[in-house]
């Protein structure tokens, strides 16, 4: 292969893989700029998500009205509702009764979630890989010298969707401009008469709601799913989110997909195999919490632990 | 009016406890008494040294494991109990230890004992490399800044050749002790237990140090430390140091006992139940530690029949367990 298309090929990997991290990451700093929670439980919101939308799929046979393209989208907005009620519920039941408690409690509370949904899902699998099967085909055409399935470019533009409209509805409505304020001040948005608890909630709805998309979309892309896939896209899109400036909506759109960016172009850098990626991205990880901890677009703040 | 007045004002001080808590108070009253204490510690003791004479192999095998586990998880107690910081990669330091005696011991040959000083060293060294640069970010971001480090510990140790890749070390050389070679299990469960029995006694030295009580005074008000004159981030980074020192002793001592260590048993996972044991029995309170390690090695073994579904269970205790008594079972009463 020559320059060009290695270029057009990791380029086109890492804008797909970035979109992946971008989603799930928007959960993350979500949560975290409203409640300072790093919400352990959201990858595995993500890999349940997945796994919802397959036993939709499943349900439907495949398509809706006989058409397999209707079949997903309407397999989506089910995923994204079912899941983002289940984060809500989360929220409600672990999160909530722990608002005022020290932070160490609460981080353990969303392990503890985390480990729940995990083995609740390895039970029910069995542990097992499952396959993703969709009626989409390998259709596709050539962008270059790179060919493109029908469904891969259609996932990026997706997910691209999603997070506008996301940054729309944050930026445009009253809920945003609430979630907004309630990452600035809890106290003073309850004097605006604004509703916090539920302004938390919707909080996780989008959140949870974005991960089970991407879950989705994880799972129509790799066509398996496994109980396990959350741990490492979790800490990707928690590093992708820290890239950004944790609590920053764009920012973490733009830490995903530059993260997806630099994995996909640092395995092509000599001596350093794909097996070295996740180490590669760790340190990432690990440089920027050190030498710029908030972010790219983040502001600096005096806030100690 | 004035009466309901002062029922109000005092009602958020005088705080209910519900009668679990009553109990479970009441219970853990009865240790605080000396002579009680005393003579449980002996019988204790007694009973641990006579049981491998009268148990199965199996028992005394879960019981190692607990006595591991307890060196281990008062080694994450001295950084997240006594010191407050919050780590999620300790089994890295675990591993440290343990390749650090699989290395020179299978391809050096060097005697096992030999092996103890390296293993600290080498744990010091990492826990510097770690803690000196990360112990002076925020709380949350150090605890994702050790799960880095704690993956990319495992994921170098896969991928390198003199750790021996994914399927890892095998022959590493079983010590010997007074011209005896270890290799029984009850060899193993005596070795564990003085290890054991080490742990907690330096833990008890550290938390009545002047070290100690520096540790839990920037747990409780960091800026109020700073200003007596405490370096924050050089005690810090001793808790830390110290911590894994422990580890990494364990660690060899394991990798002895297995005369074979694989990088994926040094996987999240294991991090992770480390800490939900030091968090289980009560962060800081060294006996609420011990309880929370015996709890969490016998709890699958007295569970197996349930099989897939006791991480489950564990799970739900574990949220019920924090929504309820976010203290743990047998908490710290100096916090």
């Amino acid at each position: 292969m020559s320059f060009q298309e290695i270029f057009l090929q990791q380029l086109f990997n890492g804008l797909l893989l970035g979109s992946f991290y971008g989603l799930v990451a928007l959960g993350y700093s979500m949560v975290y700029g409203i409640i300072k929670l790093l919400n352990f439980a959201h990858a595995d919101i993500y890999m349940v998500g997945g796994f919802i939308s397959l036993a939709i799929l499943k349900f439907f046979g495949g398509t809706f009205l006989g058409n397999a393209w209707l079949g997903i989208v309407t397999a989506m907005i089910l995923t994204m509702i079912i899941v983002g009620l289940l984060g809500v519920a989360i929220q409600r039941v672990a999160y909530r009764p722990m608002f005022n408690a020290p932070r160490l409690s609460i981080l353990i509370t969303a392990l503890g979630v985390s480990m729940i949904l995990y083995n609740a899902v390895m039970v029910i699998t069995g542990g097992e890989y499952r396959a993703y099967k969709t009626g989409l085909g390998y259709g596709g055409f050539n962008m270059g010298s790179v060919y493109v399935t029908h469904t891969q470019a259609i996932l990026i533009v997706a997910s691209m969707a999603l997070m506008l409209v996301l940054h729309l509805f944050i930026t445009r409505t009253m809920y945003g401009k609430a979630m907004r304020g309630i990452a600035l001040d809890h106290d003073t948005c309850r004097l605006m008469g604004i509703n916090v608890n539920k302004i938390i909630a919707l909080t996780f709805f989008t959140g949870s709601a974005l991960a089970a998309a991407a879950g989705m979309m994880a799972g129509v892309y790799y066509g398996s799913l496994h109980f396990f896939m959350g741990f490492v896209i979790g800490i990707k899109a928690f590093t992708a989110a820290v890239i950004g400036g944790i609590g920053i909506i764009p920012g973490a759109m733009l830490g995903g997909i530059l993260l997806g960016l630099l994995e996909s172009f640092g395995t092509q850098i000599p001596f350093i195999g794909s097996q070295w990626k996740d180490v590669f991205s760790f340190s990432i990880l690990i440089l920027i919490l050190i030498f710029k901890p908030t972010g790219l677009l983040g502001k600096k703040e005096s806030e100690r632990m | 009016m004035t009466e309901k007045l002062e029922a109000c004002e005092t009602q958020p001080v005088v705080r209910k406890k519900t009668p679990l808590q009553g109990l479970s108070d009441t219970v853990y009253g009865i240790f605080e008494n000396k002579r009680v204490r005393f003579s449980f510690i002996v019988l204790i003791l007694v009973l641990t040294l006579l049981l491998p004479q009268m148990s199965s192999r199996y028992t005394q095998e879960v019981l190692t494991n607990a006595w591991f586990y307890i060196v281990v998880c008062l080694g994450l107690n001295i950084i997240v109990g006594f010191a407050g910081l919050l780590s999620l990669g300790y089994a890295a330091f675990f591993a440290v230890g343990a390749y650090t005696t699989g290395i020179l011991s299978s391809h050096y040959g060097i005697n096992f004992w030999a092996t103890l000083p390296f293993s600290a060293l080498a744990a010091i060294i990492a826990g510097i490399v770690i803690g000196g640069p990360t112990l002076r970010l925020r709380s949350d971001y150090l605890a994702i800044v050790t799960l880095g480090f704690g993956e990319i510990t495992r994921l170098v140790v896969r991928n390198l050749r003199i750790t021996g890749g994914a399927s890892g070390l095998i022959g590493i050389e079983r010590p010997v002790l007074f011209g005896v070679t270890l290799y029984q299990i009850q060899h193993f469960y005596y070795m564990f237990f003085v290890l054991a029995v080490l742990a907690i006694f330096v833990s008890y030295r550290l938390y009545d140090s002047r070290l100690g009580r520096a540790w839990q005074y920037i747990r409780e008000d960091e800026d109020a430390a700073e200003a007596m004159g405490i370096n924050v981030v050089s005690v810090r980074l001793y808790a830390f140091i110290i911590g894994s020192v422990f580890a990494a002793i364990a660690g060899s001592v394991m990798a002895a006992k297995m005369t074979a260590i694989s990088p994926e048993t040094f996987a999240f996972m294991q991090s992770i139940m480390i800490l939900l044991a030091v968090v289980l029995g009560g962060m800081g309170k060294i006996p609420g530690v011990i309880l929370g390690a015996l709890v969490m090695v016998l709890f699958p073994e007295l569970s197996r029949e349930i099989g897939p579904y006791r991480m489950l269970i564990f799970g739900v205790l574990l949220l019920f367990l924090m929504i309820y008594r976010p203290q743990g079972l047998w908490p710290d009463h100096r916090t």
